[in-house]
C-alpha cells in the first residue's frame, strides 16, 4: 500500500497513457470492421476469404506481431505506431467477424419488409440493418475493448509505455505491489471501458432498455421454452426502429 | 523484404537445428508447456462445463468466470504468480497461469455446447427411457462436441501465444529466441523465431479447426443448413462468441 501511495503519480500517468494507447485501436478497428464485415456478410465468396484472413491474423501471437510488423510496414521497431497498428489489427480481426454475425442476425422478414416499403439498399443498411444488428455489434465491441486493454500491456516489450511497465519493472525489482497494481489497474480500465460501452449502447439504442442486453440474454435459460425466448431477444429491438423508419 | 530472407536463412541454418537452445528444443519446450496447461485445463473445465450444461446449475458462475477472465492481463499474471510462488517454482507457476487462461474458453465451450441443444431432443431422449447418464453421453456430449472443440481451439491459441512470454520469467520456449534476437539486435533470429511461433499457432489452430468440423455427428451434418444467412443465427452466433472470447496475448 505504501508503494502505491508513493508511486501514485506514476500509476496515474501510466493509466492515462494506457487508455490513450487502447482507445485508438478500438475506434479504428470498429470503423474499419463495418465495411469489411459487411462485405463478408453480403457475398458468399468474400465471406470465407475475409473470415479466414481475419482468423489467421487473430492467431498471430502479439509478440510475434510486434516483431514482424516493422519490417513489413517500414516503421520503427520501438515506435508507438507499431503497437497501435498491431492492436488495431487484432481489434479489426475480432470485430469484422462480429459485424458479419451481427448483420446475419437481423431477421430476414424485417429486411424484406424494409425493402418492400421502399428503402434503397444504402438507406436500409443504415436505418434498418445496422440498428437491428446493434446489440450483437455492441457485444462484439465490448469483447474488443476489454481484450485490447489487456493486450496493450504487452506493448511494453517493444517500448510502448503502458501499465505493462508496472509488470516488467516490478518483476525486475521484485516489487510485488507494482505487479499487483498493474494487474488491478488493467482490469479496472477494462471494466470501465466495458461499462461505458454498455451505457453508450443504451443511449444509442434506447430500445435495448426495454429488452435485455445481448450479453445477458446469451446465457439466459433457454431450457423450457426455447422457441419463445430465441425469437424474443430479436423482437425487442425490432419493434422500434422500423416503426420510426416507416413513419419518416 | 531483405530482413525476411535473412529470417528464412536463420530458420534453415543447420547450426540452429542442433545442440542446446536449438530450434527443435525450443519448439519442444513450447509445446510441452502448452500441452501441460491444456491437459490440466481440460481435466478441470470439461467435466465442470458438462455438469453445468446438463444440470443448468451454476450458469452465473460460468458467465462470471468467462467474463472476468477476458479482462485479466495474462502477461501480468505470469509475473504475479511467479513472484508469489518463488523463482524456484516458476515452472509450475507459469503452467498454472497458462492453465488459468485455457479454463474459461474450454468451460464456455463445454457448457454452451450442451446449452444450445434443442430441448425437444433431450426431452425425446428422456421419454424413450434414457437415464441421465445416457442422455449426457449419447445425446448431449456428441451434439456439444463442435462447440467444445471451438472452445479448445481458442484456448490453445491463448496458451501458445502467452507461452511466448514465459521467457520473461526465465523459462524457454520459442519466445526465448525472439527476445534474445531483440536484445542482440539480431533481426534474422528475431524474425525467424517470430515466423516459427506464428506457424506453430496456425498449425495448432488448423488441427483444432479440423476437429471442430469433423466432430459434428453424422446425422446432424446431413440435415444442417449450410447457408449461414438463412439459419437462425441469433442462437448460434451468441454461442460462438462465448467460446471465442478474447484475443490471446
Amino acid at each position: 500500500m505504501t508503494w502505491v501511495v508513493s508511486n501514485l503519480a506514476l500509476i496515474i500517468d501510466l493509466t492515462i497513457v494506457h487508455v490513450r494507447l487502447s482507445v485508438l485501436p478500438i475506434i479504428i478497428g470498429f470503423v474499419l470492421a463495418i465495411p469489411l464485415g459487411w462485405v463478408a456478410y453480403r457475398f458468399r465468396l468474400t465471406r470465407g476469404l475475409i473470415l479466414t484472413l481475419v482468423g489467421l491474423l487473430y492467431t498471430i501471437p502479439s509478440l510475434a506481431m510486434f516483431v514482424i510488423l516493422p519490417p513489413l510496414l517500414g516503421i520503427g521497431f520501438l515506435s508507438e505506431a507499431n503497437v497501435l497498428i498491431a492492436l488495431t489489427i487484432y481489434a479489426l480481426a475480432i470485430m469484422a467477424r462480429s459485424v458479419a454475425d451481427a448483420l446475419a442476425s437481423v431477421d430476414a422478414d424485417v429486411r424484406q419488409a424494409a425493402t418492400a416499403v421502399g428503402y434503397s439498399s444504402w438507406s436500409r443498411f443504415w436505418l434498418v440493418d445496422l440498428p437491428l444488428a446493434g446489440p450483437v455489434l455492441l457485444a462484439g465491441l465490448r469483447v474488443v475493448a476489454v481484450s485490447t486493454v489487456s493486450l496493450a500491456t504487452v506493448g511494453i516489450i517493444v517500448g510502448a509505455q503502458s501499465l505493462g511497465y508496472l509488470f516488467t519493472n516490478g518483476y525486475q525489482r521484485q516489487i510485488l505491489a507494482s505487479v499487483l497494481t498493474g494487474v488491478v489497474m488493467t482490469v479496472l480500465v477494462a471494466l470501465i471501458f466495458d461499462r461505458l460501452l454498455m451505457l453508450l449502447g443504451r443511449w444509442v439504442m434506447p430500445w435495448m432498455r426495454v429488452g435485455r442486453t445481448p450479453s445477458s440474454s446469451r446465457f439466459r435459460p433457454r431450457r423450457r421454452s426455447h422457441a419463445n425466448s430465441s425469437s424474443h431477444s430479436r423482437l425487442a429491438p425490432t419493434a422500434e426502429p422500423v416503426s420510426q423508419g416507416s413513419a419518416r | 523484404m531483405n530482413l525476411f530472407t535473412g529470417a528464412f536463412a536463420w530458420l534453415v541454418d543447420a547450426a540452429n537445428w542442433q545442440g542446446s537452445g536449438s530450434i527443435p528444443q525450443r519448439v519442444t519446450e513450447h509445446l510441452g508447456y502448452t500441452a501441460a496447461a491444456m491437459i490440466l485445463a481440460v481435466v478441470i473445465a470439461v467435466p465442470l462445463g458438462w455438469w453445468v450444461g446438463h444440470t443448468g446449475r451454476g450458469k452465473e458462475l460460468v458467465v462470471g468466470v468467462t467474463g472476468a477472465a477476458r479482462a485479466l492481463p495474462s502477461f501480468g499474471l505470469l509475473f504475479l504468480f511467479v513472484m508469489v510462488a518463488g523463482v524456484l517454482l516458476r515452472e509450475p507457476a507459469s503452467v498454472i497461469v497458462l492453465m488459468l487462461l485455457a479454463v474459461p474458453p474450454i468451460l464456455a465451450g463445454a457448457y454452451s455446447g450442451l446449452e444450445v441443444i434443442d430441448r425437444r431432443i433431450i426431452d425425446a431422449a428422456r421419454s424413450v427411457g434414457m437415464t441421465e447418464w445416457q442422455i449426457l453421453w449419447r445425446v448431449e456430449v456428441p451434439l456439444g462436441l463442435p462447440l467444445l472443440f471451438g472452445g479448445l481451439r481458442s484456448a490453445v491459441l491463448q496458451v501458445v501465444a502467452t507461452a511466448v512470454l514465459i521467457v520473461y520469467i526465465g523459462l524457454g520456449g520459442i519466445g526465448f529466441d525472439i527476445v534474445q534476437g531483440i536484445q542482440l539486435r539480431r533481426y534474422d533470429q528475431m524474425l525467424g523465431s517470430a515466423l516459427l511461433v506464428i506457424a506453430l499457432a496456425l498449425i495448432l489452430d488448423a488441427i483444432f479447426a479440423l476437429f471442430e468440423r469433423y466432430a459434428v455427428p453424422r446425422g446432424v451434418r446431413a440435415g444442417r443448413n449450410i447457408d449461414v444467412r438463412t439459419t437462425p443465427l441469433g442462437r448460434r452466433a451468441t454461442a460462438e462468441t462465448t467460446a471465442t472470447s478474447k484475443k490471446a496475448m
